[in-house]
């Protein structure tokens, strides 16, 4: 132990006495190691806001359409809807794994305020749609069983069309007219921003779907309905549950295809999060890239540096060192380079994540894990990358190295 | 039944094998030394002189024969086993003093005690590398470095050296072959002082005139020994001095 710890004071020495050599071979780990820390900083940062905005669209619902899927595409859904409101109310009452549902009823028309006019979709939806979108109202409220039985002419706007069309106005308890109807303005939605696909969410207008129906479909049919699962994690039973219901309401025999349609959040969801975690797996991967030019260019100077240093490991050989002592001095100076160098690796990458937050508002994850992963990986690559110069070193032979000029 | 010579030597060959050509560096030498022996190896290059030493010191196997150190036979020990030999039991000295560049003297004087089987704390070895360096009359310059001693002062920081381990004996390649013939004279006396403190002492030389500082003289000609005798009048360098 002694012995070693006099070899690794050999070892450290050589560092410190070549300093400007040791500073530019560890150059290349820190800037492999801060290369890593920051790319998966901002990978990581960008799979957050990803997610964070799959959230926001609520993770856990399931829409089910009327109309059969076909993989030709052939038999699309043409005629009147399959989905009736008795079965929206079988499904909250049936399945156990579904919390809210609502049927929904979808238009679009010109919402009319004195002069300003503003074109949007309507969205008829049942009282528990803000639960399964878990999209709150910023102002005002929201409409509950009574105005959806007596089908009630109120609706809530998105922040969009609430700014359209009264600015700063408050526009709670203001009639808004559309179609020619008057609606009574009773809530505003809190702003949810662009969905994953660019839409903007906040451009839409929420009404009682009975209202919907009768007013400005002038139809007895939903055109489909959410319901959300009780957990995330109940979304397939839950979607299960459904399709098993729906199929024994419609009397549908087994191998019968289905007249309805389910499809999850969660899929969508799923596709974007692949996507952006492909992305932040490239971009640590690049990172690797420049990690492991690092070790190559430790690997380089050790051998240099056996070289040049061939008469000192003769001496030392001469007088009693034997391989392994050599190989642990020359191990002990390869991996103090990296190590060194990722310590200060993860300095400069935490350093530079932080001014990319700062300075480009990127979002930016720093994760624990994968700090430690990258000075791991860079103390790994001291070793490897360091053994071949150092077995070289040890296997020299005394007489030539003695001779070495 | 132990062993009273210090190297014995029976029968030793070493072939060197260049390509096709086959070439007997040395051809079934025999020799004895014995402790508080000062021998000096002489002989024209190609002799076998720096063969000779490389397998004394522990540096190279024998093709054939055997070489007995201090009683054991090592002629057939590995390589890690031969670096504790060299570690323990020979001080080196060379031609090209062959100390660390940009490493103090006292710590080249301490370095063969990094890699000696019993360890030594820091100070444990500083105390000895003091000591070793007061016995060459180095007092004082523990903190130079190599290049701020003069050539006659490195050859002593590497007897120090030599020395540091308590070998049973001091073996020195052409250690005057660098150096002018006043320092030359200096290093000869560190030797013969050393020689009548009772070290045993294996100088290879080919100036006939360094040679008479040893007590006894043996000359190689093609790999094998053709003359052994004794230094009649052994020159002191002290005295001269």
């Amino acid at each position: 132990m002694l012995k070693f710890l006099t070899i690794l004071k050999v070892g450290l020495k050589a560092i410190v006495r070549n300093k400007l050599r040791s500073t530019l071979t560890a150059l290349g780990i820190i800037i492999g190691v801060a290369c890593v820390i920051a790319m998966i900083a901002v990978g990581g940062g960008a799979q957050a806001a990803v997610q964070q905005q799959i959230s926001s669209l609520g993770t856990n619902f399931l829409m089910i359409f009327p109309g059969a899927a076909t993989q030709s595409g052939a038999r699309l859904f043409t005629g009147q809807s399959t989905i009736t409101e008795d079965d929206v109310v079988a499904v909250r009452n049936e399945s156990p794994s579904v919390a809210y549902v609502s049927p929904m009823a979808r238009s679009s028309a010109q919402v009319v305020v004195g002069n300003l006019n503003w074109g949007t979709s309507i969205q008829g939806v049942g009282v528990d749609w803000p639960f399964i979108r878990s999209w709150n109202v910023d102002r005002g409220g929201f409409f509950g069983d009574s105005e959806v039985r007596s089908a009630a002419k109120v609706c809530v706007l998105g922040a969009t069309v609430a700014r359209s069309l009264f600015g700063d106005e408050n526009p709670v308890s203001q009639t808004v007219r559309i179609k020619n109807f008057p609606f009574k303005v009773i809530g505003v939605l809190e702003s949810k921003g662009g969905s994953t696909m660019g839409q903007d969410q906040d451009d839409t207008v929420v009404a009682p779907y009975s209202t919907v129906m009768k007013l400005l479909k002038r139809t007895t049919k939903i055109d489909m309905f959410m319901a959300s699962a009780v957990s995330r994690d109940a979304v397939g039973e839950a979607q299960a549950e459904i399709e098993a219901l729906l199929r024994q309401r419609h009397r549908l025999g087994p191998g019968q295809d289905a007249d309805f349609q389910i499809r999850s959040q969660q899929e969508i969801a799923q596709t974007a999060d692949q996507t952006s975690r492909q992305m932040s797996a490239l971009l640590a991967a690049i990172a690797s890239i420049s990690l492991l030019v690092g070790g190559i260019g430790i690997m380089n100077i050790m051998l240099v540096s056996v070289t040049e240093r061939t008469r000192e490991i003769g001496i030392r050989m001469a007088i009693g060192a034997k391989g392994r002592d050599i190989l642990t001095q020359f191990l002990i100076e390869a991996l103090t380079l990296s190590v060194a160098g990722g310590a200060l690796g993860v300095a400069l990458g935490i350093a530079t994540s932080r001014f990319l937050a700062w300075k480009q508002q990127w979002p930016i994850v720093l994760a624990p894990a994968a700090i430690l992963l990258a000075f791991g990986f860079s103390a790994a690559i001291g070793i490897f990358f360091g053994f071949y110069p150092a077995r070289k070193a040890s296997r020299l032979d005394p007489i030539d190295a003695l001779r070495y000029e | 039944m132990t062993d009273p010579a210090v190297i014995r030597i029976e029968d030793l060959v070493r072939v060197y094998t260049m390509g096709e050509v086959e070439v007997r560096a040395l051809d079934g030498l025999s020799l004895s030394i014995h402790p508080g022996e000062f021998v000096a190896v002489m002989g024209p290059s190609g002799s076998g002189k720096s063969t000779f030493m490389n397998i004394v010191g522990c540096l190279d196997r024998p093709t054939a024969g055997h070489y007995f150190l201090d009683g054991t036979d090592v002629s057939g020990l590995d390589r890690d086993e031969r670096a504790e030999i060299r570690n323990g039991k020979i001080g080196f000295v060379f031609q090209a003093f062959n100390l660390l560049s940009r490493t103090s003297a006292i710590e080249n004087v301490e370095l063969p005690l990094i890699y000696a089987a019993t360890a030594h704390t820091a100070k444990g070895r500083a105390d000895k590398a003091r000591h070793c360096l007061e016995i060459v009359g180095l007092a004082g310059r523990e903190d130079h470095m190599p290049s701020q001693l003069s050539g006659g002062q490195q050859q002593r920081v590497a007897i120090a050296r030599a020395l540091i381990n308590q070998p049973k004996l001091i073996l020195a390649d052409e250690p005057t072959g660098n150096l002018d013939t006043r320092t030359s004279r200096e290093v000869m006396a560190v030797f013969q002082e050393l020689n009548e403190r009772g070290k045993t002492v294996v100088l290879i030389t080919h100036e006939s005139d360094i040679a008479e500082y040893a007590r006894r003289v043996v000359v190689f000609r093609d790999g094998k020994l053709v003359e052994d005798r004794q230094v009649e009048s052994r020159r002191s360098a002290a005295a001269k001095a």
